[in-house]
Protein backbone atom coordinates (compact mmCIF):
# COMPACT_ATOMS: atom_id res chain seq x y z
CA UNK A 1 0.00 0.00 0.00
CA UNK A 2 2.24 2.25 1.09
CA UNK A 3 4.40 2.18 -2.59
CA UNK A 4 0.93 2.48 -4.37
CA UNK A 5 0.83 5.86 -2.30
CA UNK A 6 4.22 6.93 -2.72
CA UNK A 7 4.18 6.21 -6.86
CA UNK A 8 0.47 8.03 -6.41
CA UNK A 9 2.26 11.17 -4.85
CA UNK A 10 4.88 10.86 -7.60
CA UNK A 11 2.74 11.14 -10.60
CA UNK A 12 0.47 13.89 -8.54
CA UNK A 13 3.78 15.81 -8.49
CA UNK A 14 4.72 14.84 -12.32
CA UNK A 15 1.27 16.45 -12.95
CA UNK A 16 1.99 19.48 -10.58
CA UNK A 17 5.64 20.30 -13.10
CA UNK A 18 3.20 19.61 -15.97
CA UNK A 19 2.84 22.45 -17.38
CA UNK A 20 6.21 23.29 -17.21
CA UNK A 21 7.66 24.04 -20.70
CA UNK A 22 9.22 20.83 -21.46
CA UNK A 23 10.87 20.81 -25.15
CA UNK A 24 9.27 17.77 -27.20
CA UNK A 25 12.63 16.25 -28.26
CA UNK A 26 10.57 13.84 -31.19
CA UNK A 27 8.60 16.52 -32.99
CA UNK A 28 4.79 16.02 -33.99
CA UNK A 29 5.94 15.93 -37.70
CA UNK A 30 8.30 13.53 -36.65
CA UNK A 31 6.25 10.46 -35.51
CA UNK A 32 4.53 9.31 -38.71
CA UNK A 33 6.64 5.82 -37.58
CA UNK A 34 5.12 5.85 -34.30
CA UNK A 35 1.42 6.51 -35.61
CA UNK A 36 1.89 3.12 -37.87
CA UNK A 37 -0.45 0.60 -36.02
CA UNK A 38 2.51 -1.63 -36.20
CA UNK A 39 3.73 0.27 -33.38
CA UNK A 40 0.45 0.21 -31.70
CA UNK A 41 0.68 -1.45 -27.94
CA UNK A 42 -2.77 -2.43 -28.24
CA UNK A 43 -3.81 -3.04 -31.93
CA UNK A 44 -6.63 -5.26 -31.15
CA UNK A 45 -7.95 -4.70 -28.15
CA UNK A 46 -11.20 -7.37 -28.29
CA UNK A 47 -8.28 -10.24 -29.05
CA UNK A 48 -5.39 -8.92 -26.30
CA UNK A 49 -8.40 -8.63 -23.66
CA UNK A 50 -9.49 -12.33 -24.77
CA UNK A 51 -5.77 -13.50 -24.59
CA UNK A 52 -4.95 -11.89 -21.33
CA UNK A 53 -8.50 -13.61 -19.70
CA UNK A 54 -6.71 -16.71 -20.92
CA UNK A 55 -3.96 -16.67 -18.67
CA UNK A 56 -5.08 -14.92 -15.74
CA UNK A 57 -7.73 -17.81 -15.40
CA UNK A 58 -4.73 -19.74 -15.88
CA UNK A 59 -2.29 -18.03 -13.60
CA UNK A 60 -1.67 -16.88 -10.19
CA UNK A 61 -0.40 -14.04 -11.34
CA UNK A 62 -2.92 -11.05 -12.12
CA UNK A 63 -2.89 -7.45 -13.60
CA UNK A 64 -0.42 -5.15 -14.75
CA UNK A 65 -0.40 -5.92 -17.99
CA UNK A 66 -1.90 -4.23 -21.31
CA UNK A 67 -1.57 -0.85 -22.69
CA UNK A 68 -1.39 2.13 -19.81
CA UNK A 69 -3.55 3.74 -21.89
CA UNK A 70 -2.61 7.22 -24.04
CA UNK A 71 -1.16 5.99 -27.09
CA UNK A 72 1.74 7.27 -28.77
CA UNK A 73 -0.11 11.28 -29.25
CA UNK A 74 0.89 11.05 -32.70
CA UNK A 75 -2.82 12.03 -33.79
CA UNK B 1 -6.12 3.64 0.77
CA UNK B 2 -8.90 4.03 -1.73
CA UNK B 3 -9.79 7.79 -0.04
CA UNK B 4 -6.09 8.45 -0.84
CA UNK B 5 -5.85 7.39 -4.07
CA UNK B 6 -8.53 9.04 -5.61
CA UNK B 7 -7.89 12.39 -3.80
CA UNK B 8 -4.54 12.09 -5.20
CA UNK B 9 -5.92 10.98 -8.90
CA UNK B 10 -8.36 13.82 -8.55
CA UNK B 11 -5.28 16.88 -7.84
CA UNK B 12 -3.47 15.31 -10.55
CA UNK B 13 -6.17 15.84 -12.81
CA UNK B 14 -7.00 19.36 -11.83
CA UNK B 15 -3.46 20.39 -12.69
CA UNK B 16 -3.46 18.73 -15.81
CA UNK B 17 -6.64 20.47 -16.45
CA UNK B 18 -4.68 23.40 -17.57
CA UNK B 19 -1.66 21.84 -19.69
CA UNK B 20 -2.90 21.28 -22.98
CA UNK B 21 -1.84 19.32 -25.38
CA UNK B 22 -4.37 17.54 -27.02
CA UNK B 23 -5.38 13.85 -26.85
CA UNK B 24 -7.53 12.38 -28.59
CA UNK B 25 -10.56 9.86 -28.53
CA UNK B 26 -10.35 6.02 -29.16
CA UNK B 27 -11.48 4.80 -32.98
CA UNK B 28 -14.64 4.19 -33.89
CA UNK B 29 -14.23 0.39 -34.41
CA UNK B 30 -16.41 -2.90 -34.35
CA UNK B 31 -15.34 -6.67 -33.61
CA UNK B 32 -16.79 -9.73 -33.87
CA UNK B 33 -14.67 -12.35 -32.51
CA UNK B 34 -14.69 -15.85 -32.17
CA UNK B 35 -12.46 -17.34 -29.18
CA UNK B 36 -11.72 -21.35 -28.88
CA UNK B 37 -9.25 -22.69 -26.35
CA UNK B 38 -8.54 -26.31 -25.66
CA UNK B 39 -6.50 -28.01 -23.31
CA UNK B 40 -6.19 -30.17 -20.33
CA UNK B 41 -9.54 -32.08 -20.97
CA UNK B 42 -11.41 -28.43 -21.17
CA UNK B 43 -12.84 -26.70 -24.11
CA UNK B 44 -13.83 -22.91 -23.79
CA UNK B 45 -15.48 -21.42 -27.15
CA UNK B 46 -17.93 -18.48 -27.68
CA UNK B 47 -17.99 -15.08 -29.49
CA UNK B 48 -17.26 -11.59 -28.18
CA UNK B 49 -18.72 -8.33 -29.82
CA UNK B 50 -17.01 -5.23 -29.20
CA UNK B 51 -18.23 -1.96 -30.19
CA UNK B 52 -16.23 2.20 -29.67
CA UNK B 53 -18.22 5.43 -31.30
CA UNK B 54 -18.18 8.57 -30.73
CA UNK B 55 -21.64 9.96 -29.97
CA UNK B 56 -20.87 13.56 -29.18
CA UNK B 57 -17.97 15.45 -29.98
CA UNK B 58 -16.17 14.87 -26.70
CA UNK B 59 -17.87 11.05 -25.92
CA UNK B 60 -17.29 8.14 -26.87
CA UNK B 61 -18.47 5.08 -25.33
CA UNK B 62 -17.92 1.17 -25.77
CA UNK B 63 -19.77 -2.08 -25.30
CA UNK B 64 -18.86 -5.34 -25.27
CA UNK B 65 -20.52 -8.52 -25.27
CA UNK B 66 -18.87 -11.43 -24.69
CA UNK B 67 -19.53 -15.26 -23.62
CA UNK B 68 -17.16 -18.74 -22.99
CA UNK B 69 -19.07 -21.98 -23.37
CA UNK B 70 -17.27 -24.18 -21.11
CA UNK B 71 -17.29 -27.76 -21.22
CA UNK B 72 -14.59 -29.73 -18.66
CA UNK B 73 -13.24 -32.79 -17.76
CA UNK B 74 -9.90 -31.63 -16.68
CA UNK B 75 -7.71 -32.86 -14.27
CA UNK B 76 -9.18 -31.97 -11.10
CA UNK B 77 -12.56 -32.88 -12.57
CA UNK B 78 -11.65 -36.28 -13.27
CA UNK B 79 -9.99 -37.14 -10.01
CA UNK B 80 -12.08 -35.80 -7.56
CA UNK B 81 -15.90 -34.91 -9.40
CA UNK B 82 -17.59 -35.68 -12.76
CA UNK B 83 -17.82 -33.71 -16.25
CA UNK B 84 -19.55 -30.65 -16.75
CA UNK B 85 -20.84 -28.38 -19.20
CA UNK B 86 -21.46 -24.52 -18.25
CA UNK B 87 -22.04 -20.99 -19.76
CA UNK B 88 -20.93 -17.56 -18.52
CA UNK B 89 -21.29 -14.58 -20.12
CA UNK B 90 -19.97 -11.10 -19.99
CA UNK B 91 -21.16 -7.89 -20.78
CA UNK B 92 -19.50 -4.70 -20.28
CA UNK B 93 -20.44 -1.04 -20.86
CA UNK B 94 -17.70 2.49 -20.93
CA UNK B 95 -17.45 6.26 -21.54
CA UNK B 96 -14.78 8.62 -22.26
CA UNK B 97 -14.79 12.24 -21.62
CA UNK B 98 -12.20 14.53 -23.60
CA UNK B 99 -11.28 17.68 -22.14
CA UNK B 100 -9.03 19.34 -23.52
CA UNK B 101 -5.62 16.76 -22.77
CA UNK B 102 -7.33 14.96 -20.42
CA UNK B 103 -9.38 11.76 -20.80
CA UNK B 104 -11.76 10.82 -18.05
CA UNK B 105 -13.01 6.88 -18.59
CA UNK B 106 -15.53 4.96 -16.79
CA UNK B 107 -16.89 1.67 -17.01
CA UNK B 108 -19.37 -1.05 -15.21
CA UNK B 109 -18.88 -4.73 -16.08
CA UNK B 110 -20.80 -7.95 -15.44
CA UNK B 111 -20.38 -11.63 -15.54
CA UNK B 112 -22.65 -14.08 -14.35
CA UNK B 113 -22.67 -17.97 -14.75
CA UNK B 114 -24.66 -20.54 -12.40
CA UNK B 115 -22.65 -19.98 -9.55
CA UNK B 116 -20.65 -16.80 -9.50
CA UNK B 117 -22.04 -13.51 -10.29
CA UNK B 118 -19.19 -10.57 -10.79
CA UNK B 119 -19.76 -7.34 -10.65
CA UNK B 120 -17.35 -4.10 -11.21
CA UNK B 121 -16.92 -0.56 -12.03
CA UNK B 122 -13.75 1.79 -13.00
CA UNK B 123 -12.80 5.42 -12.91
CA UNK B 124 -9.84 6.51 -14.69
CA UNK B 125 -8.03 9.48 -15.74
CA UNK B 126 -5.29 9.55 -18.71
CA UNK B 127 -3.28 12.88 -19.74
CA UNK B 128 -0.92 13.60 -22.45
CA UNK B 129 1.95 15.62 -21.25
CA UNK B 130 5.30 17.56 -22.76
CA UNK B 131 3.82 17.72 -25.89
CA UNK B 132 2.50 14.33 -25.76
CA UNK B 133 5.82 12.59 -25.87
CA UNK B 134 4.58 11.42 -22.49
CA UNK B 135 1.01 9.96 -21.55
CA UNK B 136 0.71 9.41 -17.74
CA UNK B 137 -3.13 7.17 -16.48
CA UNK B 138 -4.51 6.29 -13.25
CA UNK B 139 -7.63 4.31 -12.63
CA UNK B 140 -9.48 3.07 -9.26
CA UNK B 141 -11.55 0.19 -10.06
CA UNK B 142 -13.80 -1.95 -7.34
CA UNK B 143 -15.39 -5.47 -7.76
CA UNK B 144 -18.27 -7.24 -6.07
CA UNK B 145 -18.56 -11.41 -6.37
CA UNK B 146 -21.41 -13.42 -5.04
CA UNK B 147 -20.16 -17.15 -4.71
CA UNK B 148 -22.35 -19.69 -4.56
CA UNK B 149 -22.22 -23.83 -4.95
CA UNK B 150 -24.72 -25.52 -7.67
CA UNK B 151 -26.44 -28.63 -5.62
CA UNK B 152 -26.07 -26.23 -2.06
CA UNK B 153 -28.68 -23.94 -2.08
CA UNK B 154 -27.33 -23.19 1.68
CA UNK B 155 -23.90 -21.82 0.67
CA UNK B 156 -23.77 -18.25 -0.36
CA UNK B 157 -20.63 -15.84 -0.05
CA UNK B 158 -19.18 -13.19 -1.24
CA UNK B 159 -15.97 -11.12 -2.43
CA UNK B 160 -14.93 -7.51 -2.54
CA UNK B 161 -12.34 -6.21 -5.19
CA UNK B 162 -10.43 -2.95 -4.74
CA UNK B 163 -7.69 -2.14 -8.10
CA UNK B 164 -5.34 0.68 -8.21
CA UNK B 165 -3.43 1.38 -11.29
CA UNK B 166 -1.04 3.54 -12.34
CA UNK B 167 0.40 3.93 -15.85
CA UNK B 168 3.29 5.78 -17.96
CA UNK B 169 3.81 5.71 -21.84
CA UNK B 170 6.31 7.29 -23.18
CA UNK B 171 7.89 8.29 -26.53
CA UNK B 172 11.88 7.98 -26.60
CA UNK B 173 12.77 8.04 -30.13
CA UNK B 174 11.67 8.36 -33.24
CA UNK B 175 11.57 4.79 -33.31
CA UNK B 176 10.78 3.34 -29.73
CA UNK B 177 7.81 3.25 -27.80
CA UNK B 178 8.39 2.16 -24.01
CA UNK B 179 5.32 2.07 -21.00
CA UNK B 180 5.12 0.94 -17.64
CA UNK B 181 2.11 0.22 -15.22
CA UNK B 182 2.15 -0.63 -11.15
CA UNK B 183 -1.32 -2.29 -10.53
CA UNK B 184 -2.19 -3.40 -6.82
CA UNK B 185 -5.27 -5.44 -6.46
CA UNK B 186 -6.92 -6.65 -3.10
CA UNK B 187 -9.75 -9.19 -2.42
CA UNK B 188 -11.17 -9.81 0.59
CA UNK B 189 -14.62 -12.63 0.93
CA UNK B 190 -14.56 -16.06 0.14
CA UNK B 191 -11.68 -16.43 -2.40
CA UNK B 192 -11.13 -20.36 -2.84
CA UNK B 193 -13.39 -23.03 -5.36
CA UNK B 194 -16.47 -24.43 -3.20
CA UNK B 195 -16.02 -27.37 -5.34
CA UNK B 196 -12.04 -28.19 -5.27
CA UNK B 197 -9.96 -30.31 -2.36
CA UNK B 198 -7.08 -30.73 -1.47
CA UNK B 199 -5.74 -34.46 -0.32
CA UNK B 200 -4.15 -35.68 2.72
CA UNK B 201 -2.24 -39.10 3.03
CA UNK B 202 -4.59 -41.30 4.94
CA UNK B 203 -3.58 -45.31 5.83
CA UNK B 204 -7.21 -45.73 6.36
CA UNK B 205 -8.08 -45.12 2.44
CA UNK B 206 -7.60 -47.64 -0.38
CA UNK B 207 -5.50 -45.63 -2.19
CA UNK B 208 -3.63 -44.40 1.23
CA UNK B 209 -4.99 -40.42 0.40
CA UNK B 210 -8.51 -38.94 0.83
CA UNK B 211 -9.70 -35.60 0.31
CA UNK B 212 -11.27 -32.74 2.07
CA UNK B 213 -12.35 -29.35 0.90
CA UNK B 214 -10.02 -26.77 0.27
CA UNK B 215 -10.00 -23.72 2.72
CA UNK B 216 -8.17 -20.30 1.80
CA UNK B 217 -7.28 -16.97 3.36
CA UNK B 218 -10.27 -14.56 3.08
CA UNK B 219 -7.81 -11.36 1.90
CA UNK B 220 -5.08 -11.37 -0.47
CA UNK B 221 -3.22 -8.32 -1.71
CA UNK B 222 -0.78 -8.58 -5.11
CA UNK B 223 1.22 -5.92 -7.23
CA UNK B 224 2.34 -6.71 -10.68
CA UNK B 225 4.77 -3.77 -12.24
CA UNK B 226 5.82 -4.24 -15.95
CA UNK B 227 8.08 -3.01 -18.52
CA UNK B 228 7.34 -3.01 -22.08
CA UNK B 229 8.49 -1.48 -25.14
CA UNK B 230 8.07 -1.18 -29.39
CA UNK B 231 10.59 -0.29 -31.33
CA UNK B 232 9.84 0.20 -35.14
CA UNK B 233 12.73 -1.10 -37.48
CA UNK B 234 14.40 0.62 -40.14
CA UNK B 235 12.32 -1.37 -42.94
CA UNK B 236 8.30 -1.68 -42.15
CA UNK B 237 8.09 -4.18 -39.08
CA UNK B 238 7.95 -3.83 -35.68
CA UNK B 239 9.64 -5.85 -32.53
CA UNK B 240 8.15 -5.56 -28.95
CA UNK B 241 8.99 -6.98 -25.72
CA UNK B 242 7.65 -6.70 -22.04
CA UNK B 243 8.49 -7.73 -18.70
CA UNK B 244 5.88 -8.21 -15.50
CA UNK B 245 6.61 -8.82 -12.05
CA UNK B 246 4.38 -10.13 -9.72
CA UNK B 247 4.45 -10.28 -5.62
CA UNK B 248 1.08 -11.10 -3.70
CA UNK B 249 0.53 -11.48 0.51
CA UNK B 250 0.28 -15.67 -0.85
CA UNK B 251 3.44 -16.16 -1.20
CA UNK B 252 2.95 -16.44 -5.63
CA UNK B 253 6.20 -14.70 -6.93
CA UNK B 254 5.68 -14.32 -11.14
CA UNK B 255 7.84 -13.42 -13.86
CA UNK B 256 6.46 -12.70 -16.99
CA UNK B 257 8.29 -12.23 -20.65
CA UNK B 258 7.00 -11.92 -24.02
CA UNK B 259 8.51 -10.88 -27.01
CA UNK B 260 7.41 -10.42 -30.46
CA UNK B 261 7.66 -9.60 -34.11
CA UNK B 262 5.21 -7.69 -36.38
CA UNK B 263 5.87 -7.55 -39.83
CA UNK B 264 3.41 -6.07 -42.70
CA UNK B 265 3.82 -8.40 -46.08
CA UNK B 266 2.21 -8.63 -49.44
CA UNK B 267 0.54 -5.46 -48.97
CA UNK B 268 -2.88 -6.00 -47.75
CA UNK B 269 -1.45 -9.01 -45.28
CA UNK B 270 0.18 -8.18 -41.90
CA UNK B 271 2.27 -11.14 -39.55
CA UNK B 272 2.57 -11.16 -36.12
CA UNK B 273 4.86 -13.85 -34.46
CA UNK B 274 5.50 -14.10 -30.20
CA UNK B 275 7.26 -16.10 -27.83
CA UNK B 276 5.85 -15.63 -23.95
CA UNK B 277 7.66 -17.33 -20.75
CA UNK B 278 5.70 -17.37 -17.50
CA UNK B 279 7.04 -19.02 -14.51
CA UNK B 280 5.86 -18.49 -10.72
CA UNK B 281 6.21 -19.93 -6.97
CA UNK B 282 3.76 -21.91 -5.50
CA UNK B 283 1.63 -20.26 -1.98
CA UNK B 284 2.62 -20.46 0.67
CA UNK B 285 -0.26 -23.07 2.04
CA UNK B 286 -0.48 -25.03 -1.25
CA UNK B 287 0.65 -28.84 -0.88
CA UNK B 288 0.17 -31.57 -3.75
CA UNK B 289 -0.41 -34.15 -0.57
CA UNK B 290 -1.01 -33.06 2.94
CA UNK B 291 0.60 -35.04 5.88
CA UNK B 292 -2.69 -35.40 7.53
CA UNK B 293 -6.00 -34.23 7.90
CA UNK B 294 -6.74 -30.03 8.86
CA UNK B 295 -2.74 -30.54 8.63
CA UNK B 296 -2.81 -26.54 8.54
CA UNK B 297 -5.00 -23.54 8.80
CA UNK B 298 -4.98 -22.41 5.25
CA UNK B 299 -4.67 -25.49 2.52
CA UNK B 300 -5.13 -25.73 -1.40
CA UNK B 301 -4.34 -27.90 -4.02
CA UNK B 302 -5.50 -25.84 -6.62
CA UNK B 303 -2.60 -26.08 -9.53
CA UNK B 304 -3.20 -22.35 -10.56
CA UNK B 305 -1.41 -21.82 -6.96
CA UNK B 306 1.17 -24.78 -7.46
CA UNK B 307 4.82 -24.08 -9.49
CA UNK B 308 4.79 -24.12 -12.74
CA UNK B 309 6.13 -22.83 -15.72
CA UNK B 310 4.68 -21.93 -18.85
CA UNK B 311 5.85 -21.44 -22.64
CA UNK B 312 3.55 -19.77 -25.22
CA UNK B 313 4.15 -19.71 -29.47
CA UNK B 314 2.22 -17.40 -30.85
CA UNK B 315 1.51 -16.62 -34.77
CA UNK B 316 -1.44 -14.13 -35.79
CA UNK B 317 -1.99 -13.17 -39.67
CA UNK B 318 -4.26 -10.15 -40.68
CA UNK B 319 -5.52 -9.18 -44.07
CA UNK B 320 -7.03 -5.84 -44.90
CA UNK B 321 -10.33 -6.58 -47.00
CA UNK B 322 -11.61 -2.65 -47.38
CA UNK B 323 -8.56 -0.90 -48.03
CA UNK B 324 -10.22 1.70 -50.08
CA UNK B 325 -13.46 2.06 -47.47
CA UNK B 326 -17.12 0.83 -48.32
CA UNK B 327 -20.10 2.73 -47.91
CA UNK B 328 -19.82 3.97 -44.37
CA UNK B 329 -16.78 2.02 -43.39
CA UNK B 330 -13.20 3.42 -43.84
CA UNK B 331 -11.29 0.34 -43.48
CA UNK B 332 -12.11 -3.67 -42.65
CA UNK B 333 -9.85 -6.10 -41.34
CA UNK B 334 -10.26 -10.54 -40.84
CA UNK B 335 -7.84 -12.03 -38.77
CA UNK B 336 -6.58 -14.92 -37.21
CA UNK B 337 -4.55 -15.49 -34.23
CA UNK B 338 -3.50 -19.00 -32.94
CA UNK B 339 -1.27 -19.29 -29.68
CA UNK B 340 0.02 -23.06 -28.47
CA UNK B 341 0.79 -22.93 -24.81
CA UNK B 342 2.69 -25.53 -22.50
CA UNK B 343 2.32 -25.61 -19.24
CA UNK B 344 4.59 -27.66 -17.01
CA UNK B 345 3.92 -28.63 -13.00
CA UNK B 346 6.67 -28.82 -10.65
CA UNK B 347 4.66 -30.32 -7.66
CA UNK B 348 1.51 -30.50 -8.52
CA UNK B 349 0.80 -34.76 -9.78
CA UNK B 350 -1.51 -36.80 -11.94
CA UNK B 351 -3.79 -38.87 -10.13
CA UNK B 352 -5.60 -40.40 -13.12
CA UNK B 353 -3.29 -43.40 -13.17
CA UNK B 354 -3.80 -45.69 -9.67
CA UNK B 355 -1.49 -48.03 -8.17
CA UNK B 356 1.71 -45.37 -7.78
CA UNK B 357 2.52 -44.94 -4.04
CA UNK B 358 0.60 -41.20 -2.59
CA UNK B 359 3.32 -38.82 -3.62
CA UNK B 360 5.24 -40.29 -6.12
CA UNK B 361 2.86 -39.83 -9.29
CA UNK B 362 3.88 -38.87 -12.53
CA UNK B 363 3.94 -34.76 -12.31
CA UNK B 364 1.12 -33.16 -14.45
CA UNK B 365 1.69 -31.36 -17.51
CA UNK B 366 -0.73 -30.35 -20.54
CA UNK B 367 -0.63 -28.17 -23.76
CA UNK B 368 -3.70 -25.65 -25.24
CA UNK B 369 -4.12 -24.86 -28.83
CA UNK B 370 -5.91 -21.30 -28.29
CA UNK B 371 -7.77 -20.03 -31.58
CA UNK B 372 -9.20 -16.53 -32.21
CA UNK B 373 -10.91 -15.33 -35.64
CA UNK B 374 -12.11 -11.78 -35.80
CA UNK B 375 -13.53 -9.41 -38.42
CA UNK B 376 -12.61 -5.41 -37.44
CA UNK B 377 -14.69 -2.39 -39.24
CA UNK B 378 -13.85 0.95 -38.78
CA UNK B 379 -16.23 3.82 -39.28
Amino acid sequence: MKRIIAAAALVAVVGLTGCSNVEPWVKPYERDRLADPIMFFDRDPVSSAYTHHVYEAREGARGGLGSAGGGCGCN
Amino acid sequence: MSRTFLCLTALTALTWLSCSHGAVLPEDRADALYHRYDGGGVTIDGPSLLVRKQVAKNVSVAANYYVDSISSASIDVVTTASAYSEKRTEMSVGADYLYNSTIFSTGYKNSDESDYAANSAYFGVSQDLFGALTNISMSYGRGWDDVSRNGDNEFSADVERHSYRLGISQILTRNLLMGMTLETITDEGFLNNPYRSVRYLDPESDKGYSYQAEVYPNTRTSTAVSLRGRYRLPYRAAVHSEYRFFDDTWGIAAHTAEVGYTQPVWGRWMVDLNYRFYTQTAADFYSDLFSREDAQNYMARDKELSDFDSHTLGIGLSYEILPNGWRFFDKGNLSVRYNYIYFDYENFRDLRDDGDTPGTEPLYNFSANVVQFFFSVWF
